[in-house]
Formats: C-alpha cells, structure tokens, sequence
C-alpha cells in the first residue's frame, strides 16, 4: 500500500510551505435560537416541543457522560455560549494562533440523525443555511460541510444539490453511526449526489444508530465508548466496498473523520483475506478491497495515534499512504491535536507537509 | 524450522457436532423427547454456513462435501501431518446461540459429555474447550465445576458476541470459577445474534459477517480491561481465537491514550491497558490478517513487544491456509517454537500436567 | 537559583492560581488548601497550559467498582486530553516514571524575611507583607 512521494517539496510556494488545513472544527449553535430564522414555524415549534431526538434515550447529553463539560477543551469556553459558539475566540485561539490556513466546519449538533426524518431534513437544511451565514461568510479561512438528513437517501440527495457549487462547502457530512451499513442502497443517493456535485463524503465518528456500540452489546463506560467508535467505520467500509459503492460511484472519494487510523491497515488485510476466500459470494467486487480503501478513502490523524514504538505510527501511517492522511484538530472537544506538537516527531518535513496540507488541498481541490 | 519435531500444540480445532441426533445420548429424557416431539432440527451456527468456503478447506471436507465429523479425518488431516503433541478441540456447535437458559444447560452438559466420549477418549492427544450456557453464569459455573474435574478440559469457550460485553460483571461468576480451577477463557469467532453483527446494523453479505468478527473482539478487549476482569482475577488468562490478530495492537494503542484521560472513571485499570493485555491476553494464529510478507508480519508481532502472544493453531476444518502453509508466513524458527509450544503450555496450565 | 515573587498571600486565596514568568517559562502556581504548589505551565503531552486544568483529585481503586476518593490526592487535570499530574511532584497518574512536569519550590515569606536574591516582576514588594515564593 506505500508509494512513493513525489518530489513536490522545492515547487511549493512560500504561501503553501505555511498552509495549515483542520479537516475537523466543531462549530456550536449559541443555542437553538440560532437556527430560528432558518426554521419553518412548524419545525421550529417542533423543536421547541419534543426536541432533538436520536435513537437514544438522555433528553440532555448522551448515554456516556464525557469526560469533561461538553467534551471540550477547558480552555475553550468563551465568555457565553458553548465552546465553539463564538467566531472570535475560535480565530483568535485556534485560527490565528496556530496559522490555520482552511478550517472545516462539522456541526454535531443538531446532526443529521434525528428519528423524524423530516424534522431532520429541515434541521439540515437550517443548519446549512446558518453555516454560511454565521461562519463562512465572516471568516474566509472557514468552510462548511453539507449536513444532510442521512437516514433518507432522497433528503439528503435535496439537501446535496441545493448547496451543490456553493464554494463555501467543502464536503457532505454523516456520522458514522447510521442505522444501516453505509453501502446499502437506502444511502446510494447521498453517494450520487455528492459525486455529481464533486464533493467528497466524510463521516464523523458519534451518532446513534440505534444499535449497541458494540456487536456484543452496549458498553458501561465512555472509555469503552471512544474505543469502539472505528468499529462502526470499519463495518461501513467494508459494506461501501462489498455492495459495489466504489465502483458504481467513481468519483466518490470517502474521509472518516474523527476515528483515529490504526486500524486502517489492519481492516485492508483482513477483508482482503476474506475477499479472496469468499469471491463467489460478491463477484461483483471486481479488485480486492484494499485497492478501493487506498485509493478511495482518506483519513484524517486526530486523535493521533500514540505508541509505545513511535516508529510504528509512523508506519502505520506509511501503509495508508502519505498521501491519504489529514490533519484535523477536533478543536474545540477534548481530544484536541495540536498542529505542531500533535504528529509524530519522526515524519520528514515533506511528510508532513502532505499531512498538515497538501492532501487536503488535492482532496477539497484548492 | 521443522513443525514435525516440536510435538506442537493445535490450540483451535473444530470438533463438528455432525447433527443433532449425535448429542441426543447426552440429553436428559425430557430434552430427548422435546428434540423429537418439537422436531428440533438442530443447532448449527450461521456465523459458518455448511458450504461457505471459510467452513471448511476443500479437500478437509467429506464425500458429500459437508464439513468433516470425526476425529480420524482430524488426525489424518492435521495431528498426524504434523506430528502435534497435543490439539486443543472447540465446539462451536450454537449452545451460545440458544435463548432459553434451560435448552442452554442441557445442550452444554450433552456437548460436553459428547465431547469427552467422541473425541478425548479416542485420541490421548486430543484437549478440549468447556462449552458453558453463558445464558445463566451460576449455571455456567456449575458446569465449568462439574466437567473441570476431567483435567482434559483444558478451557472454557465463550462466543465473541454475546448478549452483553464480556467483561460485565454479570459473567463474573464463569471467570471466577475458570480461574478457580486454572482454565483460561477462550473467546472464539462467532455471534449469539442478539445484536446486528455490526455496530451500525446487518451487513448484506455473510462475507461483511465474517469480516465483523474482528470488531467483536476489539469490543471484548476493551470490555475486559475496563470493567477490571484483570484486576479482579489476576491469574486469568484469555485467549481470542480466530480474531484475525493484526487488529490487537493498534486497537489498544486507541484504548490506552483514552485512557491517560478517563482512566477516572475506571480507576481500577491503574496501568496501561496495553501492558495489561500483554499480561492477560493470548491470540491464536490462524488467520492472521496480514499480506503474506515477512516483513509486515514481522511488524506486527514485533509491535506487541512480547514473544509470548501467540499460540499455534490450525483453525481445522476452516479454510484458513493451502498446503502445509500452517504457520504464517514471516514468523522466525524461534518464534515458531515458541508459538506451537512454549506459549501453549504457559497459557494452559493443565497441558503441563501431562505433556508427552 | 532564586526566589520570584508571585503574589501577595491575600491575593492567592485557596483555589487560587496564577501564572508567572520565570526565566523566560510560564509557571503554574496553585493554592491547594492554604498549600503551594509551583509546576511549569506546559503539559509535557502536546503543550497546554496547565494553568487551565481543573484543580481535582485522583481517583483511585482497591478493586473493580470501588471508587476511592481521597481528597488529598491532588492532581491537576491537564484542559486538553485530561492527564491527571500530582501538583507536588509533577508526576504524570499513568505513567509517574516516565512522563512528568517539571515542578518547582514554593515558599511563603514575609517581606522582611526576605533576603538574598528575589525577583517580583510586576508589583513592589512591600517589607510587611507577606508573600508566595517560587524558587528556580
Ligand atoms: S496536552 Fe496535556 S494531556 Fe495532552
């Protein structure tokens, strides 16, 4: 799975060789108000009445309590409203203080699985329409992902093309917990859509499928929780892969967001191996899988792998492809990766380089 | 490095319950009768259906191309090929897959005592799994307590997917009693289907299913570590067959930075996940998910830091290797050795006792 | 080595902290319970400040399900990734040997106590007062 790099280093421009793009910015409603203007009075009192709802039974937080108050960075409230809610805190400590170049807006809440799918779409849509306003039209460095209500593939294949060519977002967004294997047909037309409009789709780890997070059955502690988040991203690989997604949608390129890279490798081979052993049951899958991960889908390093053996994240790295990984920040949650002191010491500067910027440049086509 | 001399140790083997008429002898008379009067018509897993090429190597299986019954295929295929000093046999007929807890105990104790009387009586080589109603852990006790008085019962069998993570203090009681009478916990590939195979739902494909299996153990090793089973039963050992092995590592390299951050909410985990799956966690090596080069596999065993991880295993009738290719490729002559028979015997305490 | 001043006892209540700059580095300094404690202001992990930890204790375990909670253990929790340091030593929870901060002296004096070399770097010091010392 390792290529060569191409020797890209000395045509960079001195504007480039600084470039810093965060694949992963949490942006964070100052409250539910804000997305009053863009709701239907229906929608709105909706809202109001029986609120976000979403496979899980906590009217406030989510079944495993973080960590730490609103999973974010303690440094990272502004003086009201949740973190993330306020565009002159995230510029000045994160933006401009790490020489962010293109940030990546992903709403996670509201997102866009909520149970009453129509709710959903509107929610989406309020979303999206705040995105712009609050955020990517103040701030140029920002972009906006495309929140779409991803349990209806016909929804969210609206919502796709109203904000198709609109050059303030850069990809479509999931989460990763859906209540089905990405590759079932019931999501074909997010895939559709997104390659017609010439946007990637990334998934971010979190949601509530509605299914335990593990396969043996809910977990007790958030631990357990964030452990088994790649789980989810492994299984829709693997589904993307053996129901033909890759080869029905061409120009569909996959970033998963949010869950680590370790695994990565580890999940090429093993469907390999069972690839090979069960061709007769998927003859429609024409190349083994890892050729389709290697080349269709990107990765983004937070949370950074840590190891005893730094030399191993590295290549672990090395197996993805240099030219696959991308830096994202999580800013504001806790589990935040510093630009600078979050990769691997070890990576040359021109590894870096396709990590910190490069990659996301070719991928968001900047 | 030659296999043949070691006398090495098979630790994952397939005994197939050839149908349901073979346990019927070991059956109570009212689960006798219910067998026939309900028309039962048995138990046979879907994690491995009958003809699906993972089930059983071609020329393993029989003349009517089912997977092979019998120890003497085994024997043929496998013991006698390599010359093995001993074979470890896991029945992974559905006992796991049974909803009522009473079918569960009786189907256990008949597996069990089928079990002894098929296959450890038949060959002095030959070990086997416990296979416990997990359904009811006291009842799995009782049976762990009742059929670990053959010391050729070596471990006990628990399925990858369960009705609850396997580290929940619910099952407590079956590592209690596991470690009481020093037998590890073998968790084995395979679902009770209480739950889709996958965290986000059914798969189309039984090739997804398979796959899956792996995310099933990723889930039971970070169950284990932070509910404290470690901690609680520091003698125990468990051992994950046929989990695929390459996913072990970078899995706890997620798990232990987690937890330098919420190690507060599971205080009982007091050092690295990593060092405790080290200590308390064995892999058998068949299949191991990995491109056939030296250099990768090298990698990968290398990153566990420690020999004593993996132990030998044929993973018979599944169709995990051609040829004599039994052992991954990329493994050194001395971890070889150390795989079919240094790392087996520190595992299974009762293989020590009668090592030929 | 030499003694800085970082603040007037009564400005540095219990709970209090404060951060100051020692030769040329940002040090922490914590008010636990009528206590001082200096650590350098940089978690050796990816660089936060710790001064925007949360002043907690370090949970520990006798066995699984049992919660000790024994408020003497004081650690601060790194604001990021949630590393606990004992504000004492500077000894990182999970791997005490190997990932730590630095710490450094604390001391209280009164003002005219004080002798040899002392830096207060934004206030005077007054000879009657009473004052938090780091020592670097
Ligand atoms: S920066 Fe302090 S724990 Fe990561």
């Amino acid at each position: 799975m390792n290529i060569a790099l191409t020797d890209t280093a000395d045509k960079s421009s001195a504007r480039q060789a600084t470039a810093l793009v965060d694949c992963d910015i949490h942006p964070a409603l100052r409250s539910a108000a804000d997305l009053r203007p863009y709701l239907s009075l229906r929608w709105w009192d909706y809202l109001q009445t029986y609120g976000l709802r979403s496979r899980h039974g906590f009217a406030k937080g989510t079944p495993f309590p973080k960590i730490v108050p609103g999973a974010a960075r303690r440094d990272a409230w502004p003086e009201s409203g949740p973190p993330g809610s306020d565009l002159a805190l995230m510029r000045r400590q994160h933006l401009d203080h790490h020489g962010i170049t293109m940030g990546i807006l992903n709403p996670l809440s509201p997102s866009g699985g909520d149970q009453n799918s129509a709710f959903s779409a509107a929610l989406c849509s309020a979303t999206n329409d705040w995105l712009v306003d609050a955020w990517t039209s103040q701030e140029p460095r920002l972009k906006a992902s495309v929140l779409v209500p991803y349990e209806d593939g016909e929804a969210a294949r609206e919502e796709i093309r109203k904000r198709a060519g609109q050059p303030d977002f850069a990809h479509v967004l999931l989460l990763s917990r859906t209540s089905e294997p990405l590759g079932k047909r019931r999501y074909w037309p997010i895939f559709e859509a997104a390659s017609e409009a010439g946007l990637p789709v990334a998934t971010h780890v979190f949601g509530y499928s509605g299914f335990p997070s593990t396969n043996s059955g809910w977990p007790s502690y958030y631990i357990e929780e964030g452990a088994a988040h790649p789980a989810g991203c492994q299984a829709s690989i693997a589904s993307m892969i053996f129901e033909g997604v890759f080869d029905r949608y061409p120009d569909l390129r996959f970033v998963v967001i949010e869950a680590g890279f370790g695994w990565l490798p580890a999940l090429a081979w093993r469907l390999d191996r069972a690839w090979h052993r069960m061709r007769d049951e998927v003859p429609h899958v024409k190349r083994p899988p890892s050729e389709y991960i290697r080349e269709r889908v990107w990765i983004s390093t937070q949370p950074m792998e840590e190891a005893p053996q730094p030399q191993a994240v590295a290549q672990t790295m090395a197996d993805i492809g240099w030219d696959r990984l991308l830096f994202a920040s999580d800013y504001p949650h806790w589990d935040f990766d510093d630009p600078k002191f979050g990769l691997p010491p070890s990576l040359s500067a021109e590894q870096r380089d396709h990590i910190r910027f490069r990659n996301a440049h070719t991928l968001y086509g900047l | 490095m030659n296999l043949q001399n070691l006398g090495a140790i098979d630790c994952d083997m397939h005994p197939v319950v050839p149908e349901l008429k073979a346990l019927v002898p070991h059956l109570p008379a009212n689960w006798r009768e219910a067998v026939e009067s309900r028309g039962i018509p048995g138990f046979e897993s879907n994690a491995y259906p009958q003809r699906a090429p993972i089930t059983a190597r071609p020329d393993w299986r029989d003349d009517a191309g089912a997977p092979p019954a019998g120890i003497d295929r085994y024997r043929k295929a496998v013991m006698d090929r390599w010359q093995l000093g001993h074979a470890i046999g896991n029945c992974i007929y559905g006992v796991h897959m049974v909803l009522s807890e009473d079918m569960a105990v009786a189907l256990a104790t008949a597996v069990n005592d089928w079990m002894a009387a098929e296959w450890l009586d038949a060959d002095p080589r030959m070990r086997a799994s416990i296979i416990v109603p997990w359904q009811n852990p006291e009842r799995a006790a009782d049976e762990i307590d009742r059929c670990a008085a053959d010391r050729r019962f070596v471990q006990v069998l628990m399925p990858v997917m369960a009705e609850a993570p396997l580290g929940r203090r619910h099952y407590w009681p079956i590592y209690k009693a596991a470690e009481r009478h020093g037998l590890p916990i073998g968790i084995h590939a395979g679902s009770a289907y209480r739950f889709p195979v996958t965290p986000v739902g059914w798969p189309s494909y039984y090739v997804e299913d398979y796959a899956a299996q792996s995310l099933g153990f990723q889930g039971q090793l970070g169950s284990l570590i932070c509910e404290g089973v470690f901690s609680k039963f520091p003698n125990l050992k468990v051992v994950m067959i046929e989990s695929g092995v390459s996913w072990f590592t970078p899995f706890l390299w997620r798990l232990t930075k987690f937890w330098r951050g919420t190690r507060s909410e599971v205080p009982w985990v007091d050092r690295p996940p990593l060092e405790i799956a080290r200590d308390h966690i064995r892999l058998t090596a068949q299949p191991l998910d990995a491109p056939d080069d030296v250099e990768t596999v090298g990698r990968i065993i290398d990153q566990f830091q420690s020999d004593e991880m993996l132990l030998f295993a044929s993973d018979y009738p599944h169709w995990q290797f051609d040829n004599d290719e039994v052992v991954p490729a990329g493994l050194s002559a001395i971890s070889i050795e150390k795989m079919a028979v240094q790392n087996p015997l520190a595992t299974y305490p009762r293989l020590r006792e009668t090592r030929l | 080595m030499a003694y800085h001043v970082v603040a007037a006892i009564e400005d540095m209540p219990p709970g209090s902290r404060r951060v100051i700059e020692v030769n040329g580095r940002a040090v922490a300094v914590f008010n636990v319970e009528g206590e001082f404690y200096a650590l350098l202001n940089r978690c050796p992990h990816q660089g936060a400040d710790l001064c925007n930890g949360l002043l907690t204790v370090a949970v520990t375990s006798t066995e699984p399900g049992i919660y000790d909670f024994d408020p003497s253990r004081n650690v601060i929790r790194c604001p990021w990734h949630a590393w606990e340091f004992d504000v004492r030593t500077g000894k990182s929870w999970c791997e005490p040997n190997r990932v730590k901060v630095r710490s450094f002296k604390t001391e209280v004096r009164s003002g005219k106590l004080i002798e040899g070399p002392y830096v207060a770097e934004t206030f005077p010091v007054k000879t009657d007062g009473t004052y938090v010392l780091v020592e670097a």
